[in-house]
């Protein structure tokens, strides 16, 4: 009796007891899948790849020719040592905890610009995730200039808090100029083949000719990929919001914040493409009075705020924030990777999902060795980026799917991948790349951007179906060609043993019906794959990510 | 050895054609029902239709097995030997990639040549497999004895139960008979009774089976008896559109496919005695109901062939068969009694010409 009156106090009094501020890095720490920790293999990779972005994105941003070398160490029972090192422009002093140690914290959160890290996650979320893992701290180093001395730290982040903690903090020695040092111990395993390291730095040196890297892989193998171009690609320029795509969440935030006094100024001064004349034309179709402070504009109001931007002619965002690879570098890249019979390459002009600027670009390398009766391989690229995981949820794989590659060329059932002998590579270039989840590893499904991208295919499509046909009517003259010449040496024997011949002269008949076809039948155009052509392929390069078949057997023997 | 000059001369166009650096081919008529006319002379005649072969894909390989086969029937004229039809597709089984899958092809090939050069199969050195037909009745068959050259006389009322057979080579043959009429039969059974029965005592005719279509053999055997000898032809099948169509027309007027030798190889002087359609009503014979393919055929013959088109009897004929829906053999007429068809129908229809089809 007594057990049932306890039970009767309030059962939400006892659950107040626990319910606490949930911070975001507790959040994270049990949710790591969300961020790309969800198994050891691709544990390795995703530490890698944020910290790899992180430094191609910080030379970018420094105009300097990056030169970054990767190295895994394997220590054993699980656990590996990322370092990676670039000669970016280094981080100031009283940045570096912040930066490592702090969820959420970037620069690029906040601009409109094309860059590899959007939310200010990645590089803090490995740190997070070799902290729980293996308990050690970060070591990271980083100097500014050679004037500067440069900063060794060791880091933890406070779970709860989301705060750095230092635990060693020194100046010490370093030859470089200028660059940052990442060093981290985490929990992983190393395995070869597609989703790997070694792919995903080969196909990071395809997207970005101009980066030379260097990557030691566990087995203390030197790979060198080397620069390609010594040029860096156009700047891309910051631009501020474009009206379409802003949602009611960040509109809110960009009012509140916001040092203009009335909403037509805000419209003017936060947005592109937002003159006077275009204001107050948002205004007048949101039927709100430019005079109304930002600040005191309710919920209701900021609805209808967006209703009327709606309703609103604005012109598109500019696109000079974008930088695509160029058609002429991925097909380099493509060449490098792939000896085939055939390249294409398209870069579409750029177009815009809910106001934000996007360009897509795609490579075809067709024939060749490539397996005539698998799926056509796909590499995907954002913003310079390979996207190795989670293919089939990509609007990229959707955009492949939903394209009739027959037309083409490729064979292809209904809804599925084609096949055939080729290798598609699309790169979405935007200031903002929607990706399904925090990880980034899949293109979210905008009507508008699997609409570019189809566009791009079946342009491509297009020359690969002229090649294919060709090729195709080339075979078959052929084959009529070797079937009519099989029959040439019998007709010389019927008119020899018809007419007395001699050898020679039989011989004479032979040659010259090969002449009379010939002449009858035209020059055939040589077509088709020759290995030694394509001068650009590199096969070393090509067998970096590529299990050797022996291995990949055993490893099958292994597994049944 | 006229054929084999003829033979070496198209070889030749063909080897001068190549030194020039032309396009070597070969052209021969066109042997198909829609390559005939049928007018006054009475039989199928060759229209002017060709088709060639050279060098393109789809002709080469007969381009080469044409030449091959000719130089084969060189060989074997010059030998002084003959090879079967039969014989010449295995021959071909050494030609490599040039050989005949199935002896239908070589055959299309043999028939090719010889229209090529207008002359006869046996002329080439080739000869069938199968029986020219058989013959029992009055008429005395004057051949040669191979060895000795010396003159011998068949005669054919003297096969008892058996019969006299058609040679595959006619030309040669020389006949003796007072015969009044010539009955060509389709089938051997139809022929075992007339014989049984001496039938060509009483009818004072002489007796051909034709085994179905009759072969080039037996039409030219009947066609040379028949203008040698002055006697006419009368033809006796089955009421169905095979006996009509196939049987009784190849016999008259030659086929499609010997379009090139139909000249000498038919009967134009042939009429069809019976079954007639109407003859299964006038006889109350026992019917078939008509198939599939015989409706089909009936409708091809009005449509397609050139001898029905040109008679408005047969057409008649074919069309109150349509009518009927029914078809009747000539071994139906047992139904009135065994030997009924000695004993009436013959009779009847021989004294009766307007009951007969042209």
């Amino acid at each position: 009796m007594e057990e049932i009156k306890k039970e009767t106090t309030p059962v939400a009094l006892e659950l107040a007891t626990k319910q606490r501020e949930i911070s975001v890095a507790e959040f994270f720490s049990k949710n790591r899948h969300l961020l790309g920790f969800d198994n050891k293999k691709k544990a390795l990779m995703t530490t890698i790849k944020e910290a790899v972005d992180n430094s191609l994105d910080a030379c970018q941003d420094a105009n300097v020719l990056p030169e970054i070398s990767v190295e895994v160490i394997d220590m054993g029972n699980d656990r590996f040592r990322v370092i990676v090192e670039d000669n970016g422009p280094g981080i100031v002093k009283k940045q570096i905890p912040n930066i490592f140690a702090r969820l959420l914290y970037g620069s690029k959160f906040h601009t409109m610009r094309q860059s590899r890290g959007q939310q200010g996650i990645g590089i803090s979320a490995s740190v997070m995730y070799s902290q729980l893992t293996t308990g050690r701290p970060s070591k990271i180093t980083s100097k500014i200039s050679p004037r500067d001395d440069a900063h060794y730290y060791e880091l933890h982040i406070n779970t709860r808090t989301n705060l750095p903690e230092i635990k060693k903090e020194e100046v010490v020695e370093w030859k470089k100029d200028h660059g940052t040092r990442v060093e981290l111990d985490i929990e992983a395993s190393y395995a070869g083949g597609g989703q790997s390291i070694d792919e995903y730095l080969k196909e990071t040196a395809i997207a970005n000719p101009y980066a030379s890297i260097i990557y030691t892989n566990p087995k203390a193998e030197q790979i060198i990929f080397p620069r390609v171009v010594e040029e860096l690609p156009r700047e891309p320029k910051e631009i501020k919001p474009h009206p379409y795509g802003v949602e009611l969440g960040i509109m809110m935030n960009m009012l509140k914040f916001t040092k203009a006094k009335n909403l037509k100024s805000f419209l003017m001064q936060e947005f592109t493409k937002v003159g006077s004349g275009t204001a107050k034309n948002i205004c007048e179709n949101a039927a709100l009075l430019p005079t109304t402070k930002p600040k005191e504009m309710s919920r209701e109001m900021i609805e209808k705020l967006i209703d009327g931007i709606k309703k609103t002619k604005v012109q598109s965002p500019p696109t000079d924030c974008l930088s695509p690879i160029g058609q002429e570098y991925l097909e380099k890249g493509l060449k490098k990777e792939i000896n085939a019979e055939f390249y294409a390459t398209v870069t579409r002009p750029s177009s815009v999902y809910r106001g934000n600027p996007f360009q897509i670009e795609v490579g075809i390398a067709y024939g060749g060795k490539q397996p005539e009766d698998q799926f056509i391989r796909i590499i995907r690229f954002a913003n310079r980026v390979p996207l190795l995981y989670q293919q089939s949820a990509c609007a990229i794989t959707r955009s492949v799917i939903q394209t009739s590659w027959r037309a083409y060329g490729l064979s292809q059932s209904q809804s599925s991948i084609p096949i055939g002998p080729c290798t598609i590579a699309v790169h979405m270039a935007s200031v903002w790349v929607p990706f399904t989840s925090e990880s980034k590893e899949a293109v979210a499904h905008y009507p508008e951007i699997i609409k570019e991208i189809k566009l791009a295919l079946q342009e491509c499509g297009r020359k690969l179906a002229s090649y294919v046909l060709k090729k195709k009517k080339i075979g078959a003259e052929l084959e009529k060609r070797g079937y009519i010449e099989k029959y040439i040496p019998h007709v010389g024997e019927a008119l020899k043993e018809l007419l007395n011949l001699k050898k020679d002269d039989e011989e004479k008949v032979e040659k010259l019906l090969h002449d009379i076809l010939e002449k009858e039948r035209g020059k055939l155009e040589e077509i088709g794959f020759d290995e030694a052509k394509n001068v650009e392929y590199d096969e070393e390069f090509a067998k970096i990510g590529k299990k050797e078949k022996k291995e990949e057997e055993e490893e099958e023997n292994e597994s049944s | 050895m006229k054929v084999v000059n003829q033979i070496k001369e198209i070889a030749d166009d063909v080897y001068r054609k190549i030194l020039r650096k032309k396009k070597p081919q070969l052209s021969s008529p066109l042997r198909s029902l829609a390559n005939v006319k049928y007018g006054k002379e009475g039989y199928f005649e060759l229209l002017g239709k060709r088709k060639t072969r050279t060098l393109t894909a789809s002709t080469i390989k007969s381009f080469a097995q044409t030449l091959k086969m000719m130089a084969l029937s060189k060989e074997v004229i010059s030998q002084d030997d003959i090879a079967t039809k039969r014989e010449a597709y295995y021959v071909s089984k050494n030609w490599g990639e040039a050989r005949f899958k199935e002896q239908t092809e070589s055959d299309v090939v043999m028939d090719d040549i010889e229209a090529m050069l207008e002359v006869n199969r046996e002329q080439l050195g080739f000869i069938p497999e199968e029986k020219g037909g058989e013959i029992a009745g009055k008429l005395i068959v004057v051949d040669k004895d191979r060895e000795t050259g010396k003159e011998i006389r068949i005669d054919c009322t003297k096969f008892g139960s058996g019969a006299y057979s058609i040679p595959i080579s006619v030309e040669e043959l020389k006949f003796e008979t007072n015969a009044e009429f010539i009955l060509a039969i389709e089938t051997a059974g139809m022929f075992q009774r007339l014989v049984k029965h001496n039938y060509w005592k009483k009818a004072n005719c002489i007796l051909v089976s034709m085994g179905g279509v009759p072969t080039r053999a037996c039409r030219r055997f009947v066609r040379r008896l028949s203008e040698v000898k002055k006697i006419p032809v009368y033809a006796f099948t089955d009421s169905d559109p095979y006996g009509f169509g196939n049987i009784y027309r190849t016999l008259k007027v030659g086929s499609g496919n010997a379009a090139h030798i139909n000249k000498y190889f038919c009967v134009p002087n042939a009429r069809f005695l019976g079954v007639t359609p109407q003859d299964i009503i006038d006889y109350k014979l026992p019917t078939h109901p008509l198939k599939e393919i015989d409706i089909k055929k009936i409708k091809d013959l009005l449509k397609n062939d050139p001898f029905i088109q040109q008679h408005k009897e047969w057409q008649n004929a074919l069309k109150q068969m349509q009518e009927m829906k029914v078809r009747c053999e000539q071994q139906s007429l047992a139904k009135h009694g065994l030997n009924y068809v000695i004993s009436d129908y013959l009779p009847n229809k021989l004294k009766n010409a307007k009951t007969w089809l042209p």
